[in-house]
């Protein structure tokens, strides 16, 4: 086993929201072998994700959370998965993420966005938050970047809205998202001993 | 004064600023922001009492949808 193999297998990073964000940076860390996730949604799958979320047509009115914790088990299975049904709030954050080093804010909402960094900051200052912020629309590759504001890392082009003529797509959203993992992959080689 | 305001290096003619005077004098006036100094996170309600000066580190970010 390859040393950064040896070191993602004690690791346990939380996915906050299994949607575009989530369902992908959960999927590339599952590939390199994360240890374990610890994923959250309340949502159900609907057609209209599909052309950004990590589901498949067959999957359309599952539970978020399950469905994904079935699609990582099916390209690793010797990944850990605790999978939540749940709305995420600044009450339940704190335990259901408890043993994670790492939380990956993948909401949709900029509301929801502000109480879990808040929450994190606030309430698990030891803990790293990689957020994802600026993916609607497509093209502007270059606007895509990362930016550190201590434990608090941030993807995305930052100024990005979602519309109804610019809506959150596969190419760009795979492209944060990835970035998100790489986040992650990065702290964990570096930031955490 | 001289700070370092979202990573990036910024000078201002007044000695101190309250986080809400930088704001609004940056234009930040976004409904969703999450602001921090000096790595510590500070609540809307300090907004006027939180006194930025030379040399501090602030981080105002603003949060939008999309996910």
């Amino acid at each position: 086993m390859l040393m950064y193999q040896e070191k993602l297998k004690n690791i346990t990073v939380g996915i906050a929201g299994c949607g575009g964000l989530g369902s992908n940076c959960a999927v590339a860390l599952a590939r390199i072998g994360i240890g374990k996730l610890i994923i959250a949604d309340f949502d159900i799958i609907v057609e209209s994700n599909l052309n950004r979320q990590y589901f498949f047509y067959d999957q359309i009115g599952l539970k978020k959370a399950h469905a994904l914790k079935e699609n990582i088990l099916r390209i690793n299975p010797k990944v850990l998965i605790e999978a939540h049904d749940v709305r995420l709030t600044s009450e339940n954050i704190p335990t259901i993420f408890k043993e994670c080093q790492i939380i990956v804010e993948a909401f949709d909402l900029a509301e929801m966005k502000q109480m879990i960094i808040e929450t994190v900051l606030t309430e698990m200052p030891d803990k790293y938050i990689v957020a994802g912020l600026g993916l609607a629309g497509w093209g502007h590759n270059n606007l895509i970047k990362t930016e550190q504001f201590d434990n608090l890392f941030i993807c995305g082009d930052l100024i990005s809205e979602v519309s109804p003529e610019m809506p959150p797509l596969a190419p760009k959203v795979g492209i944060v998202s990835n970035m998100q993992a790489n986040q992650v992959f990065d702290i964990i080689m570096n930031n955490i001993k | 004064m001289k700070i370092t305001l979202n990573n990036r290096e910024e000078v201002f003619e007044k000695d101190e600023m309250t986080v809400i005077e930088l704001l609004e004098y940056k234009k930040f006036t976004f409904k969703i922001i999450t602001v921090k100094v000096n790595g510590t996170f500070i609540k809307k309600d300090m907004y006027e009492k939180t006194i930025i000066k030379e040399g501090d580190n602030v981080a105002a970010i603003h949060l939008i949808t999309g996910g």
